[in-house]
């Protein structure tokens, strides 16, 4: 079973901020780390491949330093690794995010599954997952929270997708792409040995050329919606009010106040 | 290829640029700012520039497509377990005010079974669809993307609107990535704010990013049409219902055999809980300071006398206290209640990320340093474990239950 991982090297967003002075943000010491989500992601093809057998490819698309993502997945076990980037993916949406890693995907080829985590903390859009289904023209099985069953030899796949209401059972024809909540399972840790292994691997780079991508579908070219203004957010009105004195007369007064609201019914 | 150009000459070297990047693409060096591939060339620091140093050179594409080709605004009117999501009345009321502005149609996109469709084209009309498209298939009596997305695209394909708008729930964002890219349209994701540039009349969306703690305003090539976004529930108000409003409906043939869907849905396991985080008006949530399984017991009672759902921490969810679809947060979910009530939740980032835009937030924590309280609308410090009950109590004489 071939399994092709998609993950992305994201800005710890809990560290970037706005100086409300200036406006502008705060990046000082932000750390990159990998999604998140992709990490539950490369852990369940981990364990598909214990149980299935196959190889476990990890991709992404980024600036150099993004190689470091890609050696926490070697350290944690994956078979092979590729990073994927070119100038000319400067600039990509979704749409060409999702073009490019599904060209890259058809580079590697005879791919079983796919999983990505289901949004990137980042931009939280959850497009790019449907987006790399659509492109390779697989199904697409979104918030996975359990795989149920994989049956190779009718090539069947049986999931369970959280959704708001409950849990949605689906069966699919394979091969599919997935999207993973938290839910899924616990990531390992990487072993000291896979941290040296890691430490000394050669990551392959593809190019816009290795993957045979169309120019005219990648980067800022290839996509269709243009960032046209950053700015902060605005700040929470009225600011906390603590309310202060004994409880049996501070519990009465925020019932008050929140029966005010009319928002209880 | 677009580029960023920062004129060495007029650099001072002033740094003032370094920080304004969301993406980190910028440094110093030999005195001047340089920036590196990381740029998206979204423009934030030509801003922030006092020298005017930076540019930002777009190349200007061509407008190969007819653009008025493309008309009116599309709402897709969205249902789950017989009843049509209100989020898709709420982007009816939003979609009416961007018509207006372009002076064209609101029109529904409903696509069900002969028993539904009808009666929630109805609906879709009350709330202010001019013009409801509809496709009607024994296999659309749920959704699915295979033969939703084919619905979809070939109304769309068809009939071509300016924009399409979808709810940016589970159910939305799985088929307008899929839709989106089969067009290769662009589509921005959990919008916030919508509306309509008065000079170009496109569509400008504004969406959080970066956990909330950044705002972008994101519009479409005019090459690319539709303009199509999610949306997120509860940020519009519902616009009134009005039965006496007639609607003009257009129906479709879906051209599409069960044997070409890829997917079946074998069951569905409701959840546990009778009310739901993303619809709930009111959400009482227990962290760290609830101790364990056993301390959302006040929680969940507080819930029951207001018809809230219960909420989560990742510190409570990870320490397996409550499942995870309970999870409030960067890593759960997303919420926007009237009234979000924090119990022993210290209030981290990540948490914050997925509950600040509540419209009433409380805070009850034992440590009057938590950064809960710097966002908490009315704030008590003391122990959970005395101060909910107390509230269940005094909730539950004001409403007789």
């Amino acid at each position: 079973m071939k399994i092709v991982v998609c993950i992305k090297q994201v800005p710890d967003t809990t560290d970037v901020k706005i100086d409300p002075k200036t406006n502008t943000l705060i990046r000082e010491g932000v750390a990159s780390i990998c999604n998140p989500f992709d990490e539950y992601a490369i852990e369940e093809a981990l364990l598909i491949r214990e149980k299935h057998g196959g190889e476990v490819h990890v991709i992404t698309m980024g600036p150099p330093q993004a190689v470091e993502v890609l050696k926490n997945a070697l350290a944690v076990g994956a078979d092979k690794v590729y990073l994927i980037s070119d100038k000319a993916f400067a600039g990509a949406d979704t749409l060409a995010t999702a073009y490019t890693l599904s060209k890259t995907i058809q580079t590697i080829g005879q791919v079983d599954l796919v999983i990505c985590g289901k949004q990137a903390i980042d931009g939280d859009t959850a497009q790019v997952g449907p987006g790399i289904a659509t492109r390779l023209g697989i199904p697409q099985l979104t918030y996975v929270s359990k795989i149920r069953e994989i049956n190779l030899e009718k090539k069947k796949i049986i999931v369970e997708r959280l959704l708001e209401h409950g849990r949605e059972v689906v069966e699919s024809s394979l091969p599919a792409l997935l999207t993973v909540v938290k839910d899924i399972n616990e990531p390992r840790l990487p072993s000291l040995l896979g941290i040296k292994k890691a430490a000394k691997a050669q990551i392959p780079t593809l190019t816009a050329k290795d993957i045979g991508a169309d120019e005219n579908r990648i980067g800022l070219k290839g996509s269709p919606t243009w960032v046209v203004r950053v700015f902060s957010p605005e700040p929470r009105g009225g600011g906390g009010e603590i309310l202060k004195g004994d409880l049996s007369e501070v519990v009465p007064q925020l019932v008050n106040k929140l029966m005010d609201t009319k928002f209880i019914k | 290829m677009a580029r960023l150009l920062i004129d060495k000459d007029t650099c001072t070297g002033c740094e003032a640029c370094i920080p304004s990047c969301p993406f980190n693409a910028l440094s110093m060096k030999e005195g001047v700012a340089v920036v590196d591939e990381k740029c998206t060339f979204c423009g934030a620091c030509v801003d922030v520039c006092p020298v005017s140093a930076i540019t930002l050179e777009k190349e200007e594409k061509a407008v190969t497509i007819d653009l008025s080709a493309y008309k009116d605004v599309w709402i897709f009117i969205e249902h789950e377990f017989g009843k049509v999501s209100s989020v898709s009345f709420e982007l009816l009321g939003e979609g009416r005010k961007l018509a207006d502005a372009l002076g064209c149609k609101l029109c529904g996109m409903l696509f069900g079974d002969k028993d539904s469709v009808d009666q929630y084209a109805k609906e879709a009309i009350a709330y202010g669809a001019e013009k409801v498209y509809i496709m009607e298939s024994p296999l659309l009596k749920e959704y699915r993307t295979d033969p939703y997305a084919k619905a979809a695209v070939d109304l769309i394909r068809k009939y071509k609107p300016e924009i399409v708008l979808f709810g940016a729930t589970t159910q939305g964002r799985d088929f307008a990535g899929t839709v989106a890219t089969t067009l290769e349209a662009g589509l921005t994701a959990d919008c916030t704010g919508l509306d309509i540039d008065p000079e170009t009349k496109y569509l400008r969306q504004t969406r959080p990013a970066f956990g909330g703690n950044i705002m972008a305003t994101i519009l479409d090539y005019p090459n690319y049409r539709p303009q199509m976004a999610t949306v997120r529930p509860k940020v519009f108000p519902m616009p009134p219902r009005d039965d006496s409003r007639k609607g003009e409906i257009i129906r479709e043939v879906l051209q599409m055999t069960e044997d070409q869907v890829r997917t079946k849905i074998l069951e569905f396991i409701k959840g546990t809980e009778t009310v739901n985080l993303v619809d709930a008006e009111i959400i009482v949530s227990g962290g760290r300071g609830v101790g364990g399984p056993e301390g959302f017991k006040p929680i969940r009672e507080l819930a029951e006398v207001l018809g809230a759902a219960v909420g989560a921490s990742r510190a409570a969810v990870d320490s397996g206290w409550i499942p995870y679809e309970h999870q409030v947060g960067q890593t759960g979910r997303t919420v926007r209640p009237k009234i979000y009530i924090a119990c022993g939740i210290s209030g981290s980032i990540q948490h914050q990320a997925g509950m600040k835009t509540s419209e009433i937030i409380v805070a009850i924590n034992k440590d009057p340093e938590a950064p809960i309280f710097k966002i908490a609308t009315y704030g008590v410090v003391g122990d959970l474990f005395t101060v909910v009950p107390m509230l269940t109590q005094e909730f539950k004489k004001r409403l007789g239950r």
